[in-house]
């Protein structure tokens, strides 16, 4: 622990060493960022980039769901990282996991009950496409994507089938319901000297909350438990891992279950606070295939950092340039393959 | 250790046949039947089914010949092909008036291939920094984005209407919308695809691509230049894309985001991987399968007392099938018929000898 403290810290300082204007350009970015965030804005910027309520607004909604996209595709990349299996069914899983939750909270009157329910039972769809598919065609990269490509299709069918082709949107449960005032300043009204601070929704803000708690717990299941020493290990050199005695198969199974549970819960969470409809399967499902690429395959972290940036960006684009906030979400991974074809945070194999 | 003695190695027997000779005999019979399949087949037949069905196998061609040569599965040339047919609207005359250009074919449609070569190179350039299995992930990320770009922009591509009235242009006097000429037309193009294929796989430049499919470091130290390779086989490949996607508007006479969403560019894989990403045939195959179930949907699903909206289930079902059971598609499963035929066959001849 300390080892790494220290490790972390002489590298960080090896940038700054390496890179003295690369660091002072960061470092002034960093500051007038939490500037722009922290104090009340003078006119002139207002007048230039609208009110900071607005920017604070669209920030904050970028981190939200940045949180939702990456409990999405944290469990693609640990599949992806792991069994180098390309789920391209990672979105119906969320869908899924979505339409399965508004069916138990309709049904039980409790949003929490619907957590545990869609865990268990979406993570069994993906323990089951594991077990009598995926592992059926181990090391045939291709066809593993093809199939999951074809079951994408059969599961969006039956959804459309079932639930039918309107929206749904499960209901935040009382205690989550009307905004809460944050510590961030909306707004300073210089002739009575009132501040006003920023009130948002408090499920948005509880949903990040838990996205960092999950990642904080993955993030410790991973590097400090026997179950995350054999799933790294497996991520680095799976035959090695296998020779070693390790009943590999287990591991997968267990990764691809908690892989789709995760999906599963963030289509509750992402039915709370958008809605479902047929077609949401394949814009979570790029979503995450954008975030893993920018982020890094296979990396937790790289996950959390590529949910992060695409989630801002989405919003920011999406309040300030809307006719072209794609565009910005594409150069950004683009750029990002060009320079960094493995990702922010990915290893190159 | 002299040049003679290496020279018969190099020599390849010679075929003294004539060109025409050459060709097996079942395709100058397929040539034929498609030649005068007007004779007995009624409009409907001539211009939605086969005419799709050469237009969706052009497009998979183009995959056919990225995947099957290059090895790289590239889920990038639907949204290529519309493209080529989004600047064949947005340049030439369409409905849109506000947005459309309205120049002459002989500009339009060489700009229409230029542009979507170049955006198939800078893609292709993005897509292979990365190989393998990624290149489905950053292909598909790349047509997604470009769908949704479509569907927001407003002062390029026309939003969420996109274009109408993209008719082709009456050249000779023909109305080429019409069902003959347009079944001629797209025959022709399939042909003239189907052709270029067959004659890159066998040039130098497709005989390095597939060395560079089986080996890309073996082939990086003999002296080719990996990258460029397959940077050139996506450039190629959109040529026959673009032909299959400027067809396709002209037939529907309208393009719009949800010809280019997220499930055509998989329908495009789908034709691919059904018919077999093999052998350059395969493809078309697949899209006649394709566009026969998708016509008759109503009438299959209603015979086993489903509704017509199950096309998809039916689609998916199929095609999970295929990978599961017949990786190299339905060109695979007549192979390996024939195979066994043929050792039957043999068994049965070689037991009387």
């Amino acid at each position: 622990m300390r080892h790494g403290k220290l490790l972390g810290r002489s590298e960080m300082d090896n940038f700054i060493k390496r890179y003295p204007l690369w660091s002072l350009f960061f470092f002034l970015l960093a500051a007038a960022f939490l500037c722009l965030v922290l104090a009340p804005w003078p006119p002139e910027l207002v007048a230039v980039w609208g009110r900071k309520q607005i920017f604070l607004n669209a920030l904050l909604g970028g981190i939200t769901l940045g949180a939702l996209y990456f409990l999405v595709a944290a469990g693609f990349t640990l599949i992806f990282g792991l069994m180098r299996v390309v789920n391209l069914a990672h979105g119906s899983l969320f869908l899924i996991g979505g339409y399965v939750g508004y069916e138990v909270a309709t049904a039980s009157g409790s949003w929490l009950l619907a957590f545990p329910i869609v865990f268990i039972v979406v993570g069994l769809i993906g323990l089951l496409m594991q077990f009598f598919i995926f592992s059926k065609m181990e090391g045939e990269e291709l066809r593993q994507t093809l199939v999951s490509i074809g079951l994408s299709i059969v599961f969006a069918d039956l959804m459309l089938w079932w639930w039918g082709g309107q929206s749904y949107s499960i209901l935040a449960p009382q205690f989550l319901q009307g905004p809460m005032e944050l510590p961030l300043v909306s707004n300073f009204n210089e002739a009575t000297g009132v501040v006003t601070w920023l009130r948002y929704p408090s499920v948005r803000v509880w949903i990040l909350v838990a996205a960092i708690v999950i990642g904080i717990a993955m993030w410790l299941v991973l590097n400090r438990t026997a179950l995350g020493m054999l799933i790294r290990a497996g991520v680095d050199d799976r035959e090695m891992l296998a020779a070693s005695g390790v009943r590999i198969h287990m591991v997968f199974l267990a990764v691809f279950g908690f892989g789709a549970g995760l999906a599963g819960i963030a289509g509750i969470i992402g039915a709370t606070f958008q809605s479902l409809s047929p077609g949401e399967d394949t814009r979570f499902l790029l979503a995450s295939l954008v975030v893993v690429i920018v982020g890094g395959m296979g990396s937790i972290v790289g996950a959390a950092l590529g949910a992060l940036i695409i989630g801002v960006a989405e919003q920011m684009g999406f309040v300030y340039a809307p006719t072209y906030s794609i565009v910005l979400t594409f150069l950004i991974m683009a750029a990002v393959l060009a320079f960094r074809p493995q990702g922010l945070l990915g290893t190159r194999r | 250790m002299s040049v003679a003695d290496q020279a018969p190695r190099f020599a390849s027997p010679v075929d003294h046949r004539m060109w025409s000779e050459r060709i097996p005999a079942p395709w100058w019979i397929l040539g034929l039947i498609l030649l005068l399949l007007p004779i007995v087949a009624n409009n409907f037949w001539l211009f939605q089914i086969m005419g799709w069905t050469f237009i969706l196998g052009m497009i998979g061609l183009s995959l056919m010949f990225l995947a099957g040569y290059g090895g790289m599965v590239s889920l990038l040339q639907m949204s290529i092909a519309g493209l080529a047919g989004y600047m064949v609207a947005i340049l030439g005359p369409s409905g849109a008036a506000n947005v459309s250009l309205g120049l002459s074919w002989w500009i339009v449609l060489p700009a229409a291939f230029l542009i979507a070569a170049l955006f198939a190179t800078i893609c292709g350039a993005l897509a292979v920094r990365t190989d393998g299995i990624y290149t489905i992930m950053i292909t598909l990320a790349i047509a997604a984005a470009f769908f949704y770009f479509t569907r927001q922009n407003y002062s390029i591509f026309n939003g969420y209407s996109g274009f109408n009235l993209v008719l082709p242009p009456k050249l000779f006097g023909v109305n080429w919308r019409d069902p003959l000429p347009f079944y001629y037309l797209t025959l022709a193009c399939a042909a003239l695809c189907y052709g270029a294929v067959v004659y890159l796989a066998r040039s130098p430049f497709g005989l390095a691509l597939q060395g560079v499919r089986d080996n890309p470091r073996r082939m990086a130290a003999l002296g080719f230049n990996v990258t460029a390779h397959r940077v050139a086989a996506y450039a190629l490949a959109s040529v026959f894309a673009s032909t299959g996607g400027i067809l396709l508007v002209w037939q529907n006479a309208q393009i719009a985001p949800g010809t280019i969403g997220i499930s055509s560019a998989i329908d495009v894989l789908v034709v691919a991987v059904v018919g077999g990403m093999r052998r350059p045939l395969g493809p078309f195959i697949g899209a006649f399968i394709y566009v026969l179930l998708q016509v008759f949907s109503t009438d299959i699903l209603g015979f086993f007392g489903f509704s017509a909206d199950r096309f998809k289930l039916i689609i998916g079902i199929g095609f999970l099938a295929i990978v599961l059971f017949s990786p190299d598609g339905v060109l695979g499963l007549w192979d390996r018929w024939r195979a066994r035929m043929a050792a039957r066959k043999a068994a049965t001849t070689g037991g009387g000898a």
